[in-house]
């Protein structure tokens, strides 16, 4: 069985957008609730009852061609640090880390498949792919899906579908949801009112870090929530429009915004850079915000195209968890701070000082966006 | 102001939006700590809602359902109670989904694009259901002619019956 430490060695397949393009929109996740007919529910099942579901349903997830090799293990054979990892990957949900007996996480080896067994539902099974592709991702769960029914009797009624412990998931058991990088909007003070365009389509959205409607480095989620009443292909297909708009829109903002004042974005993506180039203690907030703009000043050519490979690799690496894992200690808030600084240090060292784009080389996909109130 | 689970003073308080609903939890130290509140791997007051907590979480959330006159109502599958419904939000097993069948339509009212299922089916699903209605209607048969001393119908009907019941068990394993 593979090992906590090979698994998470390499960055997941999909935080490397690679050939995707992934300047916007950073990753596509779906996820299916499935339960198990007539066994009681993870979290009002008894002790003894959840084992014997899990004990159903591991073996047949570990025979999956996917799963061959996969990692798998009980949650309370990983530590706190290893959950949160996990946590930081996306790879399980913090429900899932608070757990310790009779659950267990399944991830293939590249991460892009990942099984939570005894989460709220019995499974909790998700699969991310790299920029905008919700149905490319949805076609490889379901057909996940279907092997495991050909081994295991899942809840469902005629009426209600898939049988869910939350009614919010009853039917498709479907989310559907994205990762959006918005600087742009943000700068050029649109991101209000593209929220809201997406909030009044029954889609929800959210910071993904920060809390409230705060968002940490401009980073956005953007999914459905409604799973009863449609199917999962007009789900997946109403999202991929709304969240294709909103890409458009902040691509034509990030423009516009090189056009309008090159001068003024070059200054912020130096200082910036200087800041993450140069600092010794950097917390969260400051970190996730220069990288942020360093992201942004890549995708415009003020720093060489692969560095938003590096930003991308460095959202994940400078989370809690991740620096505590490659230290092998617990550290304090302060701890972090510095050694947080350190890996940005080594990581930008060869990155270069922004040059000036002239914003001629540049031309806008389209010339007249329409307003994003009306995506 | 006094904790949730004992009668210590409470110095832990938890809000948390458990289904876009407001929950709170007064908690005393020790209870905090038992129940994992500070645990920085994460918390769910969903979890704590569900494996029993007081009343008082759910002061100024509205009833999920009306419980009255069926606040007695159990699943017999998992012993799930209309009670239990309401404190948690969430159901004990699929079968409770037949016994809640009208708290179930109640809760779902604007909850979703639509009422009904319209997305992927089971492999096997509708072939099952369908012989289990065909079963229903041999079964009625079966007894209508039983009662009216058909037997050489009855006899032949109990042969379908059969049949149809062997190839697979009908209901799938618990």
């Amino acid at each position: 069985m593979m090992r906590f430490s090979t698994l998470i060695r390499h960055p997941a397949d999909w935080m490397i957008g690679g050939a995707v393009d992934n300047a916007v929109v950073l990753t596509s996740r779906i996820r299916l609730a499935r339960n198990l007919h007539l066994a009681p529910f993870p979290g009002w099942a008894t002790a003894e009852q959840r084992r014997h579901a899990m004990e159903q349903m591991l073996p047949v997830i570990q025979e999956l061609k996917p799963m061959k090799d996969a990692f798998a293990q009980s949650l309370s054979g990983l530590t706190a640090v290893q959950k949160q990892v996990l946590v930081e990957r996306h790879l399980i949900s913090r429900e899932h880390a608070a757990r310790t007996e009779g659950s267990a996480a399944v991830i293939e080896r590249r991460q892009s498949l990942s099984i939570m067994v005894n989460e709220e539902d019995h499974l909790r099974m998700q699969s991310i792919r790299p920029g905008l592709s919700l149905s490319v991702a949805y076609d490889a769960l379901s057909e996940v899906d279907d092997e495991l029914q050909q081994h295991l009797t899942f809840a469902f009624d005629r009426k209600l579908g898939f049988l869910t412990t939350c009614p919010t998931n009853l039917g498709t058991g479907l989310r559907a949801s994205a990762m959006l990088h918005l600087p742009a909007l943000v700068l050029s003070d649109q991101i209000g009112q593209v929220l809201n365009a997406i909030g009044r389509m029954g889609l929800a959205v959210r910071g993904l870090y920060g809390e409230g409607t705060e968002s940490l480095g401009n980073l956005y989620q953007i999914s459905n929530q409604s799973t009863l009443g449609e199917s999962e292909l007009q789900i997946i297909e109403r999202l991929e429009r709304v969240i294709g708009q909103v890409a458009l829109h902040e691509s034509n903002a990030r423009l516009k915004l090189l056009e309008d004042d090159a001068l003024m974005l070059r200054d912020k993506m130096g200082r910036s850079f200087g800041i993450l180039q140069h600092a010794w203690l950097i917390d969260s907030k400051e970190a996730l915000n220069h990288l942020s703009l360093l992201r942004l000043g890549a995708n415009l050519g003020f720093f060489p195209q692969e560095t938003v490979r590096l930003c991308d690799n460095l959202l994940m690496e400078i989370q809690p968890a991740h620096l505590q894992l490659h230290c092998g200690m617990k550290l304090s808030p302060e701890q972090r701070d510095e050694r947080r600084a350190q890996i940005i240090r080594s990581h930008l060292q060869n990155v270069p000082s922004p040059v000036m784009v002239s914003p001629q080389n540049k031309t806008l996909p389209f010339s007249d966006p329409p307003p994003p109130s009306e995506l | 102001m006094k904790c949730d689970f004992c009668d210590q003073k409470a110095t832990v308080f938890l809000t948390q939006l458990v289904e876009g609903q407001m929950k709170k939890v007064c908690l005393c130290e020790s209870c905090a700590q038992e129940k994992g509140v500070t645990d920085p791997t994460g918390f769910s007051l969903a979890d704590m809602l569900m494996s029993g907590t007081p009343s008082s979480a759910l002061i100024g959330a509205p009833a999920f359902v009306k419980t009255r006159g069926s606040g007695a109502k159990k699943c017999p599958n998992c012993g799930f109670s209309a009670d239990d419904l309401n404190r948690v939000r969430r159901f004990g097993c699929s079968e409770c989904f037949q016994v809640f069948r009208p708290e179930v339509d109640l809760i779902l009212r604007g909850m979703h694009q639509g009422n009904v299922h319209c997305g992927k089916i089971p492999k096997g699903f509708e072939e099952i259901h369908a012989r289990d209605e065909k079963l229903e209607e041999l079964r009625g048969k079966l007894e209508e002619a039983i009662t009216l001393e058909h037997y050489e119908d009855a006899a032949q009907l109990r042969d379908e019956i059969r049949q149809l019941e062997t190839p697979k068990p009908t209901a799938p394993q618990p």
